[in-house]
């Protein structure tokens, strides 16, 4: 099984405030993997960091690596853009942008450079077929993309995600604001993208970590305090805070 | 927030199920006394009383759906509630056993004794002890203590050969003994099995604590 990315000792810190301590973790690919913990203790900080979205954050420090497929991303050399358009990103609050469905998808290879219409449709229509959405939305390419359901939303928003051929797909509590049928739906393309991609959710939501992801990783006030397969973590956890966690036992 | 409801029924569960094992020592201890003193009223009224254990299996696997359902339990919470379904399935046969031996007295009635029973109630004394035993492994999470309980049922199959040959003897020196005799062997299968369940709860204790599913019973029978 191949490791996509590897944490070494990564520490984070928001000014003087400390927000992961030494992290080591080894992601593996084609895999989804979950991050859970309560709120505070930095998952969404950790995933934000595999994309560099903790760029945009003002005085900010990292120490340690993060490497995908072998490549430091904080090293001077690497490229933000081609970082994140490696890496991609789903958020809480699906986030269209006020286009049409097409230019929604369109958008990122169009930036990327591509600009043939043909080119594009393909790629649009790729897409939405890989994002489950498809179906829903062949008819109406051209109406706005913020007529959607929330769910149909997110899925388009994952659509623009595989738009720019990604490899890693970061999802930061990307059913929190989604109904039951909608998060099943999501659920279930999780499922189908990890054929191709390396999935890392971060979720408030157990049962979908438990439902969903092969690999669980459960963090603590900055602290990655285990790590394992997900059928481990939730039948037989070693650390005594997970198993407080976990049957809801958290202060 | 802790889920203090929730942790409550939790326990009050596990405190059924030693509730249950008692009505399960109880009609052990009455079975063998109405075999004893061919008690034909104590018989009938260990019958009647089964049906009060199986519907406190019932009441106690519904408790558990309920909080399976509700409560979406993880981790040990939801391998307490996997024990506990298999705990009072092994518990409910043990009670039909006890039946079972009541239904033999029954049949056996006001024949007149083969011999005094000695080696039966040894098996019981010695089943109820490991009963009760496995019930105190659970209540405590004590993996330790349930797997000590498990080659004790060796003594019981021990015993169960003993009095197989016995009563063997009997048949073949008067075949005029041999209903009764056979009356007791089933008897004593219904204790050798009772004890084999009793190895069964230790197993499932055995995982609630660590989460391994094992196979620690290696009987004859």
């Amino acid at each position: 099984m191949a490791v996509k990315i590897q944490i070494r000792d990564l520490n984070f810190f928001y000014g003087p405030a400390q927000a992961l301590k030494s992290i080591n973790m080894d992601i593996y690919e084609n895999k989804i993997t979950a991050l859970i913990g309560p709120s505070g203790c930095g998952k969404t900080t950790l995933l934000r960091l595999m994309n560099r979205m903790s760029d945009l954050v003002p005085d900010t420090r990292v120490e340690g690596q993060v490497l995908i497929d072998g490549q430091d991303i904080f090293e001077k050399s690497v490229d933000v853009v081609n970082l994140r358009k490696k890496v991609g990103m789903v958020f809480q609050q699906p986030n269209p942008f006020p286009k049409t469905i097409f230019e929604n998808v369109a958008y990122g290879p169009r930036m990327l450079g591509t600009n043939d219409k043909q080119a594009l449709s393909k790629i649009v229509e790729e897409s939405l077929k890989k994002a489950a959405l498809w179906d829903e939305v062949k008819e109406m390419l051209n109406k706005s993309g913020m007529t959607l359901s929330g769910g149909q939303q997110q899925r388009l928003c994952i659509a623009r995600v595989l738009a720019v051929n990604p490899q890693i797909i970061l999802m930061d509590e990307p059913c929190s604001a989604l109904d039951p049928i909608s998060t099943l739906k999501i659920e279930e393309l999780m499922m189908d993208l990890k054929k191709e991609y390396t999935v890392i959710i971060v979720t408030h939501n157990m049962q979908q970590a438990a439902r969903v992801s092969d690999y669980t990783g459960f963090m603590l006030l900055g602290e990655l305090v285990e790590y394992a397969v997900t059928r481990e973590i939730f039948n037989v956890p070693k650390d005594k805070r997970c198993e407080d966690y976990i049957t809801g036992r958290f202060g | 927030m802790t889920r203090e409801t929730y942790q409550k029924n939790l326990r009050e569960i596990q405190d059924e199920v030693l509730v249950m094992g008692s009505m399960i020592e109880k009609a052990l201890e009455r079975s063998m006394q109405a075999l004893r003193e061919r008690d034909l009223d104590l018989a009938k009224k260990i019958l009647e009383d089964d049906k009060n254990i199986n519907n406190k299996r019932l009441e106690i696997e519904q408790r558990a759906m309920d909080l399976l359902c509700t409560q979406a339990p993880m981790a040990s919470d939801l391998r307490v509630l996997i024990a506990v379904l298999n705990i009072i399935t092994d518990l409910e046969r043990m009670g039909d056993h006890a039946a079972g031996n009541a239904k033999i007295a029954i049949m056996i009635g006001n024949e007149p004794p083969l011999k005094p029973l000695i080696d039966l109630p040894r098996m019981n004394e010695k089943t109820i002890t490991m009963l009760h035993d496995s019930l105190d492994a659970f209540i405590n999470h004590d993996a330790d203590a349930a797997r000590k309980i498990v080659p004790e049922d060796d003594e019981i199959d021990h015993l169960y050969d003993q009095v197989f040959r016995e009563l063997l003897t009997f048949m073949m020196e008067d075949p005029r003994t041999i209903t009764r005799a056979t009356r007791l062997i089933w008897a004593a299968h219904n204790l050798e099995r009772t004890s084999d369940r009793v190895t069964n709860i230790c197993e499932r204790v055995v995982f609630m604590v660590t989460g391994i599913l094992e196979d620690l019973n290696v009987s004859t029978y």
